[in-house]
């Protein structure tokens, strides 16, 4: 069973009191921009084999948002942080080179 | 060889030496007028079409692991067609109709059994729901009917319809859906792309897709650089990995489905039954064995594993409806990657890149899609654009709103 630790009240959740919410860090399109980037942001996932960024609630806890980076492949996880950030906060980027030498940070849409 | 009645004696008395290979060991060639990308069921029925009827040949289908090691040896082989938009109806009962046949047309028992098909509905939600889709599919000239409990109770004697929880005030019925043996479909299908003198090449896993000019040039796999005039990817759950490399992303996310089999028992049940608002569905097999299927993973993963908690859920809801399970042991468990669209229904397309066709989409339900499937996606390889039955099922129907809502007849993985 998958558990991710809520960065909020610091229980190891197992997933079944847990809420998965997709991935995470999307750049919302506005009504300013054009069909290809409304569609990428509603639509078009990177839905990687490996490293995945993606929001969680802590629905049967605290009820609270927050982010996991974890191995879409074992399940590994490398950490957990609160949804109050635009991007992974750099300790969770060391901890995936550690354990996975030579991953880079995807950048763009 | 022609498999037949003739054939069994005959090698019967040679003492089953004088059989042939069904397909052949393959070696890639530099170049091929196509390359198909995998070989579950729908890639293999979409070489097998190219050459069939549109007189493509010169054909490789490469696959990674082994032939139907993917969703299409792993799934629990329901076939029928009752989904509500016209576009599925069209392309689901087009693909129903030829596995009527299709042992006769693949020379190769693919034990087709239109056993019926029985989609319960268990609350009144449901129940108004199945009833749209019998008028639906009566206009779409799909044979469904919605019967009564007494008449579920009759087709199927092991159901409880009473239950506290979930009793059964219906259920929508088509008589000629059923199961067929999967292994079988992918196997026939490689047979007679090999009979058509194609190359289905195995271990041989695609890891970069070649262009020049936004036109695919080939593919680099691990036995080496292949050309190709044309490309299909129909890798199903790997569908996103494949897309990067082609440089495009598609509406996709990638889950664990799994299903499970009990140890074998004597004949209870001839039918199949889903169980939408529960998330269950059952059936026997030849066997004996009870075979179940239940939920996806709510998180995108490539584990081919999937979570306990989704057995544990499935099995307690079916043991209110199916009573006489609750005694059972479980044999096997497993899982498969299914690729999941936010409409529930596939994609047969062309892509970005020139010459790139992609197939995928399936998610829970594509294994009685595979002829027709297969027959669609030949077409629009060969012509370079879509025939009538993939027509609705571009990638631009997500930039257009054009959505094929099935999330109602695809409530449940099946
Ligand atoms: C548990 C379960 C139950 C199901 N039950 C039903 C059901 O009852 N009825 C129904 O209609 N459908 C059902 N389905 C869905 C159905 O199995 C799939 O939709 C269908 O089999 C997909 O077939 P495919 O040929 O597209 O994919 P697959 O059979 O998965 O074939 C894709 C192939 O591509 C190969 N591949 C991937 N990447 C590469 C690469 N880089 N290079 C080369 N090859 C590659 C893979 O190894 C694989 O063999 C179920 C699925 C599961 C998992
Ligand atoms: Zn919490």
């Amino acid at each position: 069973m998958l558990i991710l630790t809520c960065p909020y009240c610091g229980v190891a959740a197992d997933e079944t009191e847990l809420a998965p919410g997709g991935e995470a860090h999307l750049t919302r399109a506005g009504v300013e921009s054009s069909d290809e980037d409304f569609e990428a942001y509603l639509f078009q996932r990177k839905n990687p084999k490996g490293v995945h960024f993606e929001r969680w609630r802590h629905a049967n806890g605290c009820g609270k948002w927050f982010h996991a980076a974890r191995c879409t492949v074992t399940n590994e996880v490398f950490g957990t942080y609160p949804a109050q950030t635009l991007e992974p906060p750099k300790e969770i980027l060391d901890e995936i080179v550690a354990r996975r030498p030579g991953w880079t940070l995807e950048t763009g849409p | 060889m022609r498999y037949s009645a003739f054939q069994i004696v005959r090698q019967a008395l040679r003492g089953h030496q004088g059989w042939p290979r069904a397909w052949g060991e393959a070696t890639a060639k530099p170049r091929y007028d196509a390359i198909v990308i995998g070989a579950g069921g729908h890639g293999l029925a979409t070489a097998y079409y190219l050459g069939r009827n549109h007189g493509v040949r010169n054909v490789a289908i490469l696959e990674k692991g082994w032939l139907g090691g993917g969703n299409t040896g792993r799934n629990t082989t329901i076939i029928r067609s009752n989904y509500l938009q016209d576009p599925s109806a069209a392309i689901y009962e087009k693909s129903r109709s030829l596995y009527e046949t299709l042992s006769q047309e693949l020379n190769y028992n693919i034990m087709f059994s239109p056993r019926g098909v029985m989609m319960l509905a268990q609350t009144e939600h449901e129940v108004r729901g199945y009833r749209r889709t019998a008028h639906a599919n009566a206009l779409q000239e799909v044979q469904t009917e919605f019967i009564t409990p007494e008449r579920v109770k009759e087709l199927c004697p092991i159901i409880e319809t009473r239950g506290p929880r979930y009793p059964v005030l219906g259920a929508l019925w088509q008589a000629r859906g059923g199961t067929a043996r999967h292994d079988a479909v992918a196997w026939g299908y490689a047979r007679g792309c090999a009979e058509m003198g194609m190359d289905v090449i195995q271990q041989c896993e695609v890891t970069g897709i070649r262009s020049a000019n936004g036109k695919v040039k080939g593919v680099t796999t691990t036995k080496g650089e292949i050309d190709c005039d044309k490309l299909a990817i129909v890798v199903a759950g790997h569908s996103g990995v494949l897309a990067e490399m082609a440089g495009f992303r598609l509406p996709i996310e990638s889950l664990a489905l799994q299903a499970l089999v009990s140890e074998p028992i004597k004949p209870c049940m001839d039918v199949v039954v889903m169980a939408n608002t529960v998330h269950g569905y059952m059936s026997q097999s030849d066997k004996g064995e009870m075979v179940i299927g239940g939920g996806a993973d709510g998180y995108n993963n490539y584990t081919q594993r999937g979570s306990f908690h989704h057995i544990e859920e499935t099995v307690r809801a079916l043991i209110e409806t199916f009573p006489m399970i609750s005694r059972l042991k479980m044999l096997r468990m497993w899982g498969g990657i299914v690729d999941m669209t936010g409409d529930r229904s596939p994609i047969i397309s062309k892509t970005p890149m020139e010459n790139v066709f992609i197939n995928c989409g399936w998610g829970t339900g594509g294994f009685k899609a595979i002829p027709g499937s297969g027959w669609a996606t030949a077409e629009m390889v060969a012509k370079g654009a879509p025939g009538a039955l993939a027509a609705e099922f571009g990638l631009d129907r997500f930039r257009e709103g054009r959505f094929i809502d099935e999330s109602v007849a695809a409530g449940v993985a099946h």
